[in-house]
């Protein structure tokens, strides 16, 4: 039998293989999101040079938001995609384990005092000690899934349900505010750089996991073992724990994500930090086109997904919804991105498309 | 339409990307008779019956039912049952946990309310008229494998059926239940149920078909009467080629000298493991070719497992060339060259949504390291070397291993293995379920790669097979060795005697 045909012309084959590419879901869907505020309001789109409270020089607009806002999310996506493909299953205490990291952090600078003058510990301790809180966190839920093989969902549910409350309890249910300036470049501006830095530790993030992918195993481990566990341990793998690791990761991923969700308040409220962020962390990743029962994964069609995500709440709260009916506007809206990515949908798109080429009707062989 | 035809199907079109799976294949079933579907892994056999139960939708071609004036159009596997068409297919599709009864009728009663008292009796006539021997209420997963296909085909015969479909129903049965299902198919056709039979194995086509279509590569080769057709014949139209290469390899006289000074490759001393199987003892040299025989369950398949660290070891010792190793787990196994094809392909062998590339290099990108992944280039390299050396049919490298028929997917996964360049390669049933001309191939390639110096262990349910390829038998019974065959006692009749308890060796 013959392989590849190489007499298809460069052209349609490139739209061939975009068809079939994960990215190419989150990239429709940003097209039509962005197509869609072109016609209501080009104004969206429009990018100022302006100066901020503090006297710096900074980028406002809505484009700029979305960077700035997304980037918790997009950190978390890269997490929540390795757990996904490794476990068949999703973290939902994401949010919960956000105010954790979150209050350990505020807990390690403010000491005993909650309003302190100066800082009691540096930045860097504090964030290393919450991004250990986070991934022990994560070794918990990872434990529970991996070796006492309870379904992930199942199994985050109690730190979903716990966390605000332990993180409460780590500042005695008190609301600590740090008042040096320089924490709150992290979540905002570093005075003469007009991009707000969430962006750049998200894009930090991502250079990470890229030179991790390229450089480990752990995109083929966790999609083999997502895929056939049995069959990866037969053949020298560990799928226990490349699931435990997957949930470790994604706790370290929480700990960057608390670290910038403190720094925007340079404070904390437990019940309200990082809500709901799951959920949006979950869509990022069903919107990237990966399978939520687990297996092969787009790591980059799910931080894309993530920023799509961005670009929709931003987008909603522009038209002026209000927060509380936030929600189920973006409901429809997943709803119908979702519909437009499932794989019915798009072979039947991809059939419309060869349709409209009759000569390829016959498809593959000469 | 013909009289007495049941089914038609006319110039039937398929392709996939790259593939041209059907093309212009005529089938014709008549009423009341056996008709058995034979070709290669590839050759289009489930593609022509996915057609027909509206699995797949065709490109081109008509189907003709009986009754029906026009071409009918077959959607869904609903629409091809509503027309009388069933299918029952090699893995049962019942739910275990449910009873006979309720599996029998599931999803076909009236009504909000279901009188459970008439049920069974109902599935109690059903059974019994067919002869199958099983109580209504039991639990289904209670019954043998066999039972439950009978049951599978119950329910569908009991659904007005016209056409039976049966996809590879004897791969799992033994010799006893192959015959208790025979009789089962004999009783329907009696009663005027047209039976599309699917299988690989030879004497059962001619055991119970009436006629036999041959597919090769997507194309129809002919209808046949199985009286006129000698097995010598359909396996050369199957395969497209004369059949010297089966006799070639039957003539290859067995003969291994073993050099007693050279410790053995792999020795195992008292190995016993979680899965139930007694403590026994195995050893084999370089460049031997020995093999478990044993029936289904007599604990070979455990064996190799305990070799390779796949279950749970409890105790025994382990040497690999005279030196003490200890194989807790596949990756110890793998690290002292020992490869392992495991027995069950779609559970344990593959990784379905992974590319060819990735399946075949998984083994020894695992052995390799976690943090040195091969390159793109090199990865490519090694795919593109065994999908050439081993003849994969595979649309590219980068197609996902599942879309494979599964001879080309157990030649990835032999592949996989033979990248590792094992010094000791454990071959459990590498020839289930795969057509004759691969089968060949891969009893020629054991042959090869042991008079290279590979040591291989084969196991096949086909004794045959085994008598081509090992110097060296170890026979099971209830799960423990019960002996040990080579030299002159390698014949068929010696080993069917020692498995059953009869032979010298016990």
């Amino acid at each position: 039998m013959k392989t590849q045909n190489h007499t298809l012309n460069k052209g349609t084959d490139f739209i061939k293989t975009l068809f079939k590419k994960q990215i190419f879901i989150p990239i429709v869907a940003l097209l039509l999101l962005s197509i869609f505020n072109l016609i209501v309001d080009p104004s969206f789109f429009k990018v100022t040079y302006g100066l901020n409270s503090n006297g710096d020089p900074v980028l406002s607009g809505y484009l700029m938001t979305i960077l700035d806002y997304g980037s918790e999310l997009a950190i978390l996506a890269i997490g929540m995609t390795l757990v996904t493909a490794a476990s068949g299953g999703q973290d939902i205490s994401v949010g919960a384990a956000i105010a954790i990291s979150g209050s350990v952090v505020l807990r390690v600078l403010c000491g005993t005092d909650s309003r302190p003058e100066t800082l009691q510990a540096p930045i860097i301790v504090a964030f290393l000690v919450s991004c250990v809180v986070a991934m022990l966190f994560g070794a918990f839920n990872g434990t529970l899934v991996a070796y006492f093989k309870i379904q992930p969902m199942v199994a985050t549910l109690i730190l979903f349900t716990a966390g605000r409350s332990i993180a409460a309890w780590i500042n005695n249910n008190e609301l600590p505010i740090v008042s040096d300036p320089v924490f709150s470049y992290f979540g905002g501006f570093i005075p003469g750089l007009p991009i707000p830095t969430p962006f750049f530790i998200a894009v930090v993030c991502m250079i990470i996991i890229a030179l991790v992918l390229k450089f480990t195993n752990l995109g083929l481990y966790s999609q083999a073992v997502g895929i056939n566990s049995k069959s990866s341990q037969l053949n020298g793998l560990n799928p226990a724990f490349m699931k435990f690791i997957s949930f470790v990761i994604l706790g370290l991923c929480v700990a960057v994500a608390g670290f910038i969700k403190v720094s925007r308040l340079s404070s904390i409220n437990y019940s309200v930090i990082a809500k709901d962020i799951e959920m949006d962390a979950i869509l990022a990743v069903a919107l990237g086109g990966n399978s939520l029962s687990g297996g092969k994964f787009s790591m980059s069609a799910s931080i894309l997904g993530a920023y799509v995500i961005q670009f929709l709440t931003t987008t909603l709260y522009k038209m002026e919804v209000q927060s509380e009916a936030l929600s189920a506007y973006k409901a429809v809206v997943v709803i119908i991105l979702v519909v437009i990515s499932a794989p019915v949908v798009r072979e039947k798109l991809s059939k419309l498309f060869k349709k409209l080429r009759p000569q390829q009707a016959v498809g593959g062989e000469d | 339409m013909q009289e007495g035809t049941v089914l038609e199907m006319r110039n039937i079109y398929k392709y996939f990307p790259g593939v041209k799976a059907l093309q212009d294949v005529d089938f014709t079933l008549c009423e009341g008779e056996i008709h058995a579907l034979m070709g290669e892994n590839g050759a289009g056999k489930s593609t022509l019956i996915k057609v027909l139960t509206g699995v797949y939708s065709k490109d081109s071609g008509e189907v003709f039912l009986k009754g029906r004036e026009k071409a009918v159009n077959i959607k869904s596997p609903q629409d091809a049952q509503k027309l009388g068409i069933s299918t029952v297919y090699q893995e049962i599709t019942l739910c275990p946990n449910l009873t006979v009864a309720e599996n029998l009728y599931i999803g076909r009663t009236k009504g909000i309310f279901i009188n459970w008292k008439i049920v069974v009796r109902d599935a109690f006539n059903l059974l019994q008229s067919l002869g199958i021997p099983a109580d209504p209420n039991q639990q289904l997963s209670s019954c043998s494998i066999a039972v439950q296909q009978m049951v599978a085909i119950a329910r569908a015969v009991d659904m007005e059926c016209k056409v039976l479909i049966l996809d590879e129903p004897t791969s799992s049965l033994d010799d006893h239940e192959v015959a208790k299902l025979f009789a089962l198919m004999r009783e329907l056709k009696a009663k005027g149920v047209s039976i599309v039979f699917v299988t690989h194995f030879l004497e059962q086509v001619y055991e119970v078909c009436d006629k036999i279509t041959v597919l090769r590569d997507g194309k129809l080769v002919g209808e046949y009467s199985v009286k006129e057709l000698p097995r010598v014949q359909l396996v050369s139209k199957m395969l497209g080629k004369d059949l010297d290469d089966l006799s070639d390899i039957k003539s290859d006289s067995l003969k291994y000298e073993a050099d007693e000074n050279i410790p053995p490759v792999f020795e195992a001393e008292k190995l016993v493991s979680a899965s139930g199987i007694k403590p026994f003892d195995f050893s084999i040299r370089k460049g031997e070719v020995n093999g478990f025989t044993g029936l289904l369950g007599s604990g070979r398949s455990e064996c190799v497992r305990a070799i390779f660290g796949a279950d749970k070891i409890l105790g025994g010792k382990v040497k690999i060339n005279g030196r003490e190793v200890k194989i807790s787990k596949p990756i110890d196994a793998m690290k002292n060259g020992i490869g392992y094809l495991p027995e069950d392909r779609k559970a344990d062998g593959i990784i379905g949504d992974l590319s060819v590339r990735e399946n075949i290099i998984l083994a020894l990108q695992v052995k390799k390291g976690f943090f040195k992944p091969f390159t793109k280039a090199q990865a490519n390299a090694f795919a593109d070397e065994y999908i050439k050396l081993l003849g994969i049919k595979t649309a590219s490298a980068d197609t996902p291993i599942k879309s494979l028929s599964g001879g080309n997917q157990q030649k990835v996964i032999l592949a996989r293995w033979l990248l590792t360049n094992p010094e000791y390669l454990i071959l459990d049933e590498p020839t289930r379920g795969i057509d004759v001309g691969t089968k060949i191939d891969i009893q020629k390639l054991v042959l090869k790669l042991a008079s290279e110096g590979m040591s291989i262990t084969f196991i096949s349910s086909e004794i045959d097979e085994m008598l081509r390829t090992c110097s060296r038998l170890i026979v099971m019974r209830d799960r423990k060795t019960v002996g040990e065959l080579d030299g002159e006692d390698l014949t068929q009749n010696m080993i069917m005697n020692t498995i059953a308890g009869g032979g010298n060796n016990v």
